[in-house]
């Protein structure tokens, strides 16, 4: 079996943008902002260059892993994956799309990271459950790093939410 | 600016963060609530990542290409670079929970600052770490509140809480000469700069509380030249022992 020809940056652009966070899989590596380019790094090989959501987040070796496998299968074997950490992860960079994906699947998307703390804890967002406004920031720290619990006092069930910061 | 001063210090904001987090990872199944188990577990897989991203750096310019999981799991207990507070053994969860004041009010200062920071890694780290310990902050002052204005055993555990770790918070703002050389490069923040903005948050929660901030009569000293109280050396054994049994295991 031949390898197959290498493709072009903005064609493994494309096709590592579909691929699927390891913790949400209801969203793309794209949809939450991880991706941030694919690039030619001074030695001709391809680069794709990642920004963790969490330092040190435990789905990163996964992450990595799944996108040298997509880089292999545009026809860069070669190809490697970097970490940047400047600019700093945002939850304003979760697209559109990836905020419709996780309202979905029953978990609340951020607010502007830049909101006051109380907006930005998720006082008041809608529950997915029965749509009322009545609902209260239970914990800031819930199932993932990246998630918070908030419970809503009409329906009295707990709810998911992706941290605004 | 020199790499190995700033190796060495990554290695000892690295370090607060790696040992805080081994003694949060017991209060696992042991917290008061599910969702107290829950927000200690998650705070201290924030640490773990502050704490990978720091080693990781200190390691590739210390000159001796050391990995994360080498810098964690294979120095012995003088070679620990972390202040003596987030070594002490975690008390019932009013000692957890003061030093969780202390700590995490002095982290979103600190890495307020390093946002600035002349390396590029260590203020990048910077920006992120600080939204998470802004998290950790409210956690701590939340309960540091509630609890000194809740029963009248709360309150004393509380108070004799905040007693026992004060003596360790004045190590946390030591200037030495690493510090100021990094300072004077601006790559590291002056702990000595942020005291004054630290009282000022802590006098702050404890007004709220109802508590006086405690005054000690004497300080702790000696983690950054790697003289540790005698707790420490039961915690690296455990937080080592299955690196050590398992050279080189994966799973």
């Amino acid at each position: 079996m031949t390898a197959p020809a290498p493709l072009p940056p903005e064609e493994v652009l494309a096709r590592v943008s579909t691929v699927p966070d390891p913790e949400l899989p209801m969203v793309t590596l794209a949809d939450l902002g991880v991706v941030r380019a694919v690039e030619r790094a001074a030695d001709g090989a391809l680069e794709v260059v990642i920004t963790p959501t969490f330092l040190g987040c435990p789905a990163m070796p996964a992450i990595e892993r799944a996108l040298r496998e997509v880089l292999a299968a545009c026809g860069h074997p070669q190809g490697r994956v970097r970490q940047v950490l400047a600019p700093a992860w945002t939850s304003d960079w979760i697209s559109a799309e990836g905020r419709r994906k996780l309202a979905g699947h029953g978990i609340v998307p951020p607010g502007p990271a830049s909101a006051p703390l109380p907006v930005r804890l998720g006082l008041g967002l809608p529950c997915p459950h029965c749509g009322s406004v009545a609902t209260w920031p239970q914990s800031p720290f819930g199932a993932t790093r990246c998630q918070a619990v908030l419970v809503c006092t009409a329906c009295q069930e707990t709810f998911a939410h992706l941290k605004a910061m | 600016m020199s790499s190995t001063d700033t190796a060495a210090y990554a290695l000892r904001l690295g370090d607060d963060a790696l040992v805080l987090a081994q003694r949060l990872c017991a209060w696992v199944t042991r917290a008061p609530t599910i969702e107290e188990d829950l927000a200690l577990s998650n705070i201290a897989l924030d640490l773990i990542g502050h704490a990978r991203t720091l080693l990781a750096h200190s390691g590739a310019l210390d000159g001796t290409g050391r990995t994360e999981d080498q810098l964690a799991y294979l120095r012995t207990e003088r070679e620990f670079r972390n202040a003596l507070l987030l070594e002490l053994p975690n008390g019932d969860f009013a000692v957890t929970l003061a030093r969780q004041l202390a700590y995490s009010l002095y982290a979103r200062l600190l890495y307020g600052e390093l946002a600035a920071s002349a390396d590029e890694v260590l203020a990048g780290f910077a920006v992120r770490a600080a939204k998470e310990v802004e998290y950790h902050a409210m956690h701590a002052t939340g309960w540091t509140v509630r609890l000194a204005r809740g029963t009248a055993e709360s309150r004393r555990r509380m108070r004799a809480g905040l007693e026992t770790v004060w003596p360790y918070t004045g190590e946390l703002f030591e200037e030495d000469a690493l510090t100021r050389r990094l300072a004077a490069a601006g790559t590291g923040v002056n702990p000595a700069g942020i005291r004054e903005s630290w009282e000022k948050a802590v006098t702050a929660v404890l007004a709220d509380a109802e508590l006086a901030v405690p005054a000690p009569s004497w300080q702790a000293s000696g983690g950054r030249e790697g003289l540790h109280t005698e707790a420490f050396g039961a915690l690296v054994a455990e937080l080592q022992s299955v690196h050590r049994q398992f050279p080189g295991g994966t799973w």
